[in-house]
């Protein structure tokens, strides 16, 4: 029984991680209506930019935090110099444009931090292994992770909910026109919606660091999942990428941890074993399939108002 | 309605083209005199660690010849495959067809090899691998013109199997990449372990987190774990391996996991991990010495065995050549002559089996503290098994 709660936790972790990741492309997309593929290089940046503040700060929490902020400096930058001449064009082009800049930030990267895989350990504090109610004993970091994005996203769902910025940005994503009608000042609130969203891939990326290894290219990965995420929850929708990214998570690790034991009640155990991990490897995206087939605007469309 | 289906078809799209890449190959004007060797490693992007590493250590070895093979000038050509086949197969047609190099090098991966090795072979000229050696090549693939000289894959991973049936190891669990390589690895490890497997486990290609694996391996208890998972995905597994707390209860023994490359990355969590291999920095044989001292004096950091294959690969060229008093019209006599392996290989013993990959003797490396340098370093222990040739030799008839 605590094995299963164990790899309840592993699918936990996992879903948080995807969950940052998601929002911020979400509420990109739901805002400003801006595909934005760079989003994972910006994960990537999190990563590289905190190992580089933990060297002069020497505090690995102060390091998250600072590369958080950061990443939402780069995303205003990105939104400032880039992305807003492109808010009118068609998705293709804004696909064409963020996906030069991946090679960019790739190719950045390994100019000045190499190819080579960087080194991102654990402060002492968060090595080994915390001992849980009914025997459970569980990776430290791991729980610290899930309690980190646990944070951001309550304060993600405070800001969002019961600030004036908040309303607004909730306002943005349901009818765009009338907000800039009434006054708002609309670029303005873009630009915060888009450091916001680097925001939280960069914490994101700072977090998963010492799980991944921290090489050019890590955050390509990691994007492709956070947009079947972004799929699931229904494009724009934070609460559900929310419930997305809790599935997306849960149903990946579950699949990899017991889909060749369900299957080997069925099937010979050599088939079993070669069904099974290519069956848990295609799970998610046969789950967005059929989501997509029965509710093709996603779980928890936003309600559009044109 | 027609945003988000735009918005889906873009991203799709988009996912299409996700691993797109860039490079630039360089080349060099043709000149009659030096005798030629073309090189076709992965110089760029991903993976190009290794091919850097493969790099310096043939032009360290130029250097210890005095930049000439039996008193000819000697021109190396560098081709960039960026880890693509295509891009890999074109840079050999160029190399053989248009510089007319005497040898071709290469490749650092083995879906680069596959693809470029008929290119070289079938117009009868010589190909030497320094890294990738796939099954096919060593088994009903082989040809007379190709020639391997770091290992077979499967070789560590049989000495690994080897090892803990000698110790008398009872349960282990395995796992590697769901793609050819792993499960050709895997195999390798089964034909010589002779306990119970008690997990025998295939990840994604493309999966970065382990902890269903880990959580699922912890609760079988096996008395070893074995894992063979290259670059960036073995760092990954040992960091969380290590976080999981499992490196103290369960000795993890692994293939392609620990070395120069990724060992820097992974730190102090490697520390402890087992593996198997043919050169290690500690091996005490006069070549040894001097290749890693030279090393050291020349790009200011300890070798990588991938470095090691790089200076025995120019180093078995430059014996032949030797043999044949410099004359390399004939490749027959220079076939003939690399056969023989007369060079004093960084690894001690070697020899070429029928197939023309090595026989050499295979050592149980540690990642530890080097006493020398007071770095982490991944060193020789103990030889697990000595003279090994590969599995598939005995199905290579040319």
């Amino acid at each position: 029984m605590h094995l299963f709660i164990e790899q309840l936790l592993n699918g936990l972790q996992f879903g948080i991680l995807l969950f940052l990741i998601a929002a911020g492309l979400t509420l990109i997309f739901g805002v400003m209506d801006f595909i934005n593929l760079s989003h994972g290089s910006i994960f990537m940046m999190g990563a590289y930019f905190s190992l580089v503040f933990q060297r002069l700060t020497g505090s690995f929490f102060i390091a998250i935090v600072l590369a958080g902020i950061a990443a939402f400096v780069l995303g205003v930058l990105l939104e400032l110099l880039l992305a807003r001449r492109l808010y009118h064009r068609n998705h293709l082009d804004q696909v064409l444009v963020t996906f030069g800049l991946i090679l960019f930030a790739n190719e950045a990267v390994t100019i000045i931090w190499g190819t080579q895989a960087v080194y991102s350990g654990l402060p002492e504090s968060l090595e080994g292994q915390l001992e849980l109610p009914f025997g459970i004993s569980y990776p430290t970091y791991r729980i610290f992770a899930i309690g980190v994005g646990a944070l951001v996203g309550l304060l993600l769902y405070l800001f969002i909910q019961r600030t004036r910025i908040g309303m607004l940005v909730r306002a943005g994503a349901t009818n765009r026109e009338t907000v800039s009608v009434m006054g708002v000042n609309i670029s303005f609130l873009f630009t915060i919606v888009f450091g916001l969203g680097a925001l939280l891939a960069g914490i994101a990326g700072a977090v998963a660091g010492p799980i991944l290894s921290v090489q050019p290219g890590m955050g390509e990965t990691v994007l492709i999942l956070s947009f079947v995420v972004v799929v699931i929850g229904g494009l724009g929708s934070i609460r559900g990428a929310l419930f997305a990214a809790m599935i997306v998570g849960l149903i990946d690790t579950l699949g990899r941890a017991y889909l060749r034991d369900i299957l080997s009640t069925i099937l010979s155990p050599a088939a079993a074993s070669d069904a099974g991990p290519a069956l848990a490897s295609m799970l998610v995206y046969i789950l967005m399939a059929v989501i997509l087939f029965f509710k093709p605007e996603g779980l928890m469309p936003i309600q559009k108002k044109r | 309605m027609k945003k988000w289906k735009s918005a889906i078809s873009a991203v799709g799209v988009s996912a299409a083209v996700i691993s797109g890449g860039h490079g630039v190959t360089r080349s060099a004007t043709a000149a009659d005199d030096p005798i030629k060797v073309g090189f076709v490693l992965t110089l760029s992007g991903g993976g190009s660690v290794l091919g850097k590493e493969l790099q310096q250590g043939a032009n360290l070895a130029l250097d210890h010849l005095g930049g000439k093979f039996a008193g000819r000038d000697v021109e190396f050509i560098f081709e960039d495959s960026q880890r693509k086949p295509d891009i890999g197969k074109q840079a050999a047609e160029k190399l053989v067809r248009s510089d007319k190099v005497d040898f071709v090098v290469g490749a650092t991966f083995a879906n680069v090899l596959l693809a470029m090795a008929n290119s070289v072979t079938r117009r009868k000229k010589l190909l030497i691998t320094p890294n990738a050696a796939p099954a096919p090549l060593a088994g009903k693939k082989c040809t007379p013109y190709f020639f391997s000289v770091p290992f077979q894959n499967d070789q560590s991973s049989e000495a690994m199997g080897q090892y803990l049936t000698n110790a008398g190891v009872k349960t282990a669990y395995i796992l590697a990449p769901n793609y050819q390589a792993g499960r050709d690895l895997l195999a390798g490890f089964k034909r010589r372990f002779k306990g119970k497997l008690l997990g025998e486990v295939y990840t994604p290609f493309e999966q970065t987190d382990f902890s269903a694996e880990l959580t699922a391996l912890a609760a079988e208890k096996p008395e070893a774990v074995f894992v063979f998972y290259p670059g960036g995905l073995g760092i990954q597994f040992v960091k969380q391996y290590a976080q999981a707390g499992l490196i103290d209860q369960i000795p993890l023994y692994t293939a392609f996991v620990v070395n120069g490359a990724t060992l820097p990355a992974i730190g102090d969590a490697a520390k402890g991990v087992l593996s198997a291999g043919h050169w290690a920095i500690n091996l005490p044989n006069a070549a040894n010495k001097k290749f890693v001292d030279g090393y050291r004096a020349k790009f200011g950091s300890t070798p990588s065995e991938f470095a090691s294959q790089g200076y025995d690969t120019v180093n078995l060229i430059a014996s032949a050549v030797a043999k044949t008093g410099g004359d390399v019209s004939d490749v027959e006599a220079l076939r003939t002559a690399l056969k023989l392996a007369g060079f004093e290989s960084v690894r001690g013993d070697f020899r070429f089996n029928t197939n023309q990959f090595p026989i050499h003797d295979q050592y149980l490396l540690e990642v530890d503290v080097d006493s020398e340098t007071g770095e982490l370093a991944v060193l020789a222990r103990d030889v697990i098994i000595e003279d090994m040739p590969d599995s598939y030799a005995g199905q290579c008839t040319y």
